[in-house]
């Protein structure tokens, strides 16, 4: 809502605050006040000028014409690009050494062959508009030679302010004005309390809906079309942020913007028997004022006459009952709409208008007659209207009232407030207000927000000041810090750090393209109703999408070696919606609780990597990204078991699934060279992933950890190297010499993986490292190498292992 | 007197000027010599089995007792002078081997094996640790609650009904199909909502996550934001307390002294409601009075927008089966990435979320 302070203070005579301060003030009292929006300030030699002739310069790219402009004094030479205007014209002219905003200085300077010695301005180059498609033609009536910034009243100061939801009632000057004064603590002059003449006789109005609760109608006839508005009125709106366009349109905009009350100027001859609001019925239509052909919902509320909808109950208004050049008899609306009704067909024909936005927010049901009053005088005084009857159906229920204990503020603030104050504050914003301890409020007809006693202690305590509430820190009762399972999460983060990994955090929008081509399209991951960009429409199956895409960020700036991590939900499947959604009027039960979250898709957290380049003075190879999971799970007191396995996007002989007590909880790879290359990611890069909240959930059930004995008697070390096939893994050779070996086994290492011709086609030597010892006792050599044996034998019956060299 | 009952020619050896002879040519000996080896035989000459010291010592035996114990002192103190000589000649030159050695083994130690691989975290991440342990530190828990929500819980148990204006403040992404009730959250405030359902009272959680807007991604937005948010419900809860809570989280975030400011505003789910302002860290108020230094963290506005608060409105209570007549409380939210991106001088949103490894590798892992 922009509002000139020029108007706000018509309404508070005696506010004489600077801009600045009324800013501050109005902030204080929580109204956004975004800017100050200056007018007029830096300007100077612009006047009323009256286009002589137009000469069209041929031979350009853009239409250049040549005018003479006389402005009283003498008359000047000046080019000038618009087009919107003729020979006769009255326009405001900078001369020479004229100022425009932003210190723009205008000179005579030559300009397409031709001598330019002015320049004929638009709005926006005034600080009229924020744009403009052509110059200003100026009202015919405008004295010849006048300086444009007194006559135009350019100089002004606007409150720019951003209204929340509850606040509809500053959409309005009368609003914002209302609050000014409060702050200023000086008198109100409303304009809303304008009497209207009794309703007897007016054109017939019926209401067949509840969604309507109030509608006023009042005719004017003999309205003259072709007069303009008056400059001020013209003015007005645009400072305000709105178009002039004609004297009846201003006018109903100048009412909205004043009051806050939307009206509809309906052409009175095009109607047809009583105007009747409804909802739509099936398969109705209506072209809109925009031109627009729209189906109607039977939600829709409609004003309708004989022929059907003629407009969309204070959203937008029909094309065949709009006013014309020609209307000289109008049909004013001026009616109250139920919000939330207005709120769904607003969004459902994707149509906010000014109007729609304030019934949203709620209109001062109690407006209604007197807006219209105050548009009907307008017209009469402006437009040589006179005015007709008047209609005003009015099936307003009573303003409900609100109970508020006395010291209900102070209790809510944490400080007290004389009872005195509390009936101040409550009288400011418009209540009446009752009682001694409890007081009985009945809020303005303008606040409709202010619906229990939480909103009226609002009211008391930000006028009184939020700066006026004490400071005073709170006692909790003694916590239990972290949950394990945030400690492991925590823990998990910063050993994929500590692995060498650098974190990354990637929006979870990925492209149906990406997960088909990395073969994730089976996770069904969820899309979404209206996303950012269609190309990425679905919500991440997986972790490796996102880490992908920041992968390629890497290496396209030239960063070949990669090694990142994420950690974060995934999205799968989807949930089934609940019948009802429950009510707030209460706790919902247990089961609707549990229907609510079976609404939800599955979002597990993950962990990811994926690495690239080098990696320790080397190319990275599958068995690092292996490596980090398996490493991250040791933190966390887990052991991952190793197996071979074979899923998208990787490469089936260089892929690792990640299991966790028999169950897969993560997988990692090299990704396929058919993805590399449809990607571009640099080859050989690898990635893992692995279900964070499975490995947490359990670690948090082991429990703790059981002390190992720690041997003090001298251990026996063995090397043994077996050959084996060489598509055997290595783990399960190991898992092998592991349960032969029996307990005596302390530690065992693989040192080296060995192929070549002395261990023949097909195979491979895998070289490990034993450690033995018992815990009571010195080992001898003869029950050392029977351990050894007993290994051996093991891998041997297992995998057909033999000892190398033998 | 009778003659010496022993070969005075053989006991020579003890004669004391032969001794001091014999005790200057070792001195002599171990001085010269100029390496460990050196000394070896040099010891070996004065100071071993055949030395002049060794042989004078076998003849005590064939002394008269009455001469003994003075031939016996002779001895001790030339193999003492003997000794020490030795003994001092060698640490002497033990340090001048050491010395020539450790300067022989002298590496260029900033040349680094590059075995220890350098991670980093996020600042998203590591921030929600910071701020989880501030309020840990108070006694708070720290909540969670799911990144893709139902309606009810994103609006409607915080007083958004269906139709009501404050969804439109706020793009919401929804999940296909139409009427599918779920949205990605849009706000942490959620997690109030899961809280009190799950949690009972008194309540005291901070609640660190990411949330999501329909918002195109440039320099100052993104549609994917971090988010904290706070609640405190118990019998007597005031605005004053959560003012006092605003103060203590500014100064444990951002330095002692700092303070926070209220300016009335509207959250559907908060009544009162309020904006709430950060004294700036940097310039400390100072820019915002006329006069004042210009600062560039706050734009000389003394102040920086931080987030919302207010008191938790009854109608969210009621939805969590809380009386409102026994219990009050307050919440509060403000935008991680904002608070990093004045925290850490982050011009640029978008980096935040490029997973450009030189951006988090700035921050190390606790940042």
């Amino acid at each position: 809502m922009r509002v000139p302070l020029s108007w706000l203070r018509t309404f508070v005579p005696q506010l004489t605050a600077s801009a600045d301060e009324i800013s501050a003030a109005l902030i204080r009292a929580g109204l956004e006040v975004e800017q100050v929006h200056r007018s007029g300030q830096d300007i100077s030699g612009v006047v009323v000028g009256r286009v002589l002739d137009v000469e069209e310069l041929p031979g350009h790219k853009k239409p250049i014409r040549f005018c003479h402009v006389d402005v009283g004094a003498r008359v000047h030479d000046v080019v000038c690009g618009a087009t919107n205007f003729q020979a006769g014209d009255l326009v405001p002219f900078a001369l020479p050494g004229a100022l425009l905003p932003g210190g723009f200085a205008i000179a005579t300077r030559q300009t397409y062959g031709r001598t330019s010695d002015g320049m004929i301005c638009s709005e926006a180059e005034l600080d009229l508009a924020d744009s403009s498609a052509g110059i200003l033609v100026l009202p015919p009536d405008s004295p010849l030679g006048a300086d444009v910034v007194e006559l135009l009243q350019l100089r002004d100061e606007v409150l720019d302010i951003a209204v929340t939801p509850d606040r509809g009632y500053t959409l309005s000057v009368r609003g914002v004005a209302r609050e000014a004064a409060t702050a200023f603590g000086v008198p109100f002059e409303d304009p809303g309390l304008l009497a209207a003449p009794a309703p007897s006789g007016g054109y017939e109005v019926r209401l067949d809906d509840p969604g309507c609760d109030r509608y006023v109608a009042r005719t004017v006839t003999g309205f003259d079309p072709a007069v303009p508005s008056p400059d001020w009125l013209r003015r007005r709106l645009v400072l305000a942020g709105m178009r002039p366009i004609s004297l009846a349109v201003d006018v109903t905009n100048h009412v909205m913007l004043e009051l806050g009350q939307p009206l509809h100027a309906f052409d009175l001859g095009t109607l047809q028997g009583p105007v009747v609001v409804r909802r739509a019925a099936p398969d109705e239509r209506l072209t809109t004022l925009d031109g627009q052909d729209r189906a109607l919902h039977p939600g829709d509320l409609l004003i309708t006459d004989d022929r059907g909808p003629i407009a969309i109950a204070g959203v937008m208004g029909g094309a065949a009952t709009e006013i014309s050049a020609g209307t000289t008899s109008i049909l004013l609306e001026s009616a109250h709409f139920e919000p939330a009704s207005i709120t769904r067909t607003a969004r459902r024909h994707r149509l906010p208008s000014e109007a729609s936005k304030r019934y949203e927010r709620g209109v001062d049901p109690d407006l209604a007659a007197s807006a219209a009053e105050t548009a009907v005088r307008l017209l009469v005084e402006l437009g040589g209207a006179k005015a007709g009857p008047v209609t005003d159906v009015d099936h307003r229920a009573p303003r409900p009232q609100v109970t508020l204990p006395a010291g209900k503020p102070g209790q809510v603030a944490g400080r007290p407030y004389a009872r005195a104050a509390v009936l101040q504050r409550l009288t400011d914003v418009g209540c009446a207000v009752e009682g001694d301890d409890v007081l009985l409020v009945t809020p303005p007809s303008w606040r409709p927000d202010l619906t229990g006693a939480a909103e009226l202690v609002e009211e008391v305590v930000r006028l009184e000041g939020y700066d006026t509430v004490p400071v005073v820190l709170p006692t909790a009762p003694p916590g239990r810090g972290l949950t394990e399972g945030q400690r492991l999460r925590r823990t998990a983060s910063r050993a994929l750090a500590a692995s060498g990994l650098v974190e990354v955090v990637t929006p979870p929008f990925v492209s149906e393209r990406l997960v088909e081509t990395l073969g994730l399209t089976s996770y069904a991951p969820p899309r979404l109703l209206n996303p950012l960009s269609e190309e990425e429409s679905l919500l991440r199956p997986a972790l490796l999408l996102g880490l992908l895409t920041a992968l390629l960020r890497n290496t396209g700036r030239g960063l070949h070696d990669v090694a990142i991590f994420e950690t974060g939900s995934v999205f799968r499947g989807h949930g089934i919606p609940v019948e009802e959604v429950p009510k707030t009027s209460q706790r919902p039960s247990d089961e609707q609780l549990t229907a609510l979250d079976a609404a939800l898709p599955a979002q597990p957290r993950h962990a990811g990597v994926a690495l690239a380049g080098r990696r320790s003075g080397r190319p990275v190879e599958v068995g690092d990204a292996v490596e980090v999971l398996v490493s991250l799970a040791r933190t966390l007191g887990l052991e991952l078991t190793v197996g071979r396995g074979q899923q998208a996007p990787f490469h089936p002989g260089r892929c690792a699934v990640l299991l966790l007590d028999g169950e897969q909880v993560g997988v990692a790879g090299e990704f396929h060279p058919r993805v590399v290359a449809t990607l571009g990611l640099p080859t050989r890069s690898v990635a893992g992933e692995i279900d964070l909240d499975h490995l947490v959930l359990a670690a948090c059930r082991r429990g703790p950890v059981v002390a190992p004995v720690v041997s003090t008697y001298p251990p026996s070390s063995v090397d043994v190297a077996l050959v084996v096939p060489d598509d055997l893994l290595a783990t399960d050779v190991e898992r092998s010499l592991r349960l032969g070996a029996g307990d005596l086994l302390e530690h065992l290492a693989l040192f080296d993986v060995f192929t070549g011709p002395q261990v023949g086609e097909g195979r491979k030597s895998l070289a490990y490292a034993l450690r033995f010892r018992a815990n009571d006792r010195t080992l001898t050599d003869a029950q050392v190498l029977a351990a050894r044996d007993a290994a051996v034998a093991r891998a041997g019956a297992d995998h057909g292992a033999v000892l190398r060299g033998t | 007197m009778s003659a010496p009952d022993y070969d005075p020619k053989q006991v020579s050896l003890l004669d004391a000027a032969q001794l001091e002879a014999a005790r200057d040519a070792g001195l002599a000996a171990f001085a010269a010599a100029g390496s460990l080896d050196e000394l070896a035989l040099a010891k070996t000459a004065h100071l071993g089995s055949h030395a002049h010291v060794a042989l004078a010592n076998r003849e005590i035996g064939v002394l008269p007792p009455a001469a003994k114990g003075d031939a016996g002192k002779r001895i001790n103190a030339v193999r003492r002078a003997l000794d020490e000589a030795f003994e001092a000649r060698k640490a002497a030159l033990e340090d001048e081997r050491d010395a020539r050695v450790l300067v022989e083994e002298r590496v260029d130690v900033s040349v680094l094996p590059g075995t220890v691989l350098q991670g980093a975290r996020h600042p998203l991440t590591t921030i929600q640790e910071r701020i989880a342990d501030v309020f840990v530190a108070m006694g708070w828990e720290v909540a969670e609650g799911p990144e893709v929500e139902h309606e009810w819980f994103n609006f409607d148990a915080l007083n958004m009904p269906a139709d009501h204006p404050a969804r439109e403040m706020q793009d919401t992404l929804w999940l296909a199909p139409e009427g599918s009730q779920v949205v990605l959250r849009t706000q942490t405030s959620p997690v109030q909502i899961r809280s009190l359902l799950a949690r009972g009272l008194p309540c005291h959680v901070v609640a660190p996550g990411r949330v999501f807007r329909n918002d195109a991604l440039d320099a100052t937005h993104s549609p994917v934001f971090g988010q904290v948010e706070g609640l405190c419900v118990d019998e007597g809860i005031t605005m004053a307390h959560l003012r006092g809570t605003l103060d203590h989280f500014a100064q444990a975030m951002f330095g002692e002294g700092l303070h926070t400011r209220l300016r009335p505003s509207y959250f559907p789910f908060t009544e009162p409601s309020a904006e709430l302002d950060l004294q700036c860290f940097a310039c400390r108020g100072a820019s915002g009075v006329p006069g004042g230094e210009p600062c560039r963290v706050c734009s000389s506005e003394g102040w920086i927008e931080w987030g919302g608060c207010g008191m938790v409105n009854p109608a969210v209570l009621v939805a969590c089966g809380v009386d409102p007549e026994r219990y009050s409380g307050f919440a509060f939210g403000m935008g991680l990435d904002r608070t990093l991106m004045f925290r850490h001088g982050i011009t640029d949103i978008r980096d935040l979320y490029e997973g450009d490894q030189r951006f988090t590798l700035a921050f190390g892992t606790e940042a």
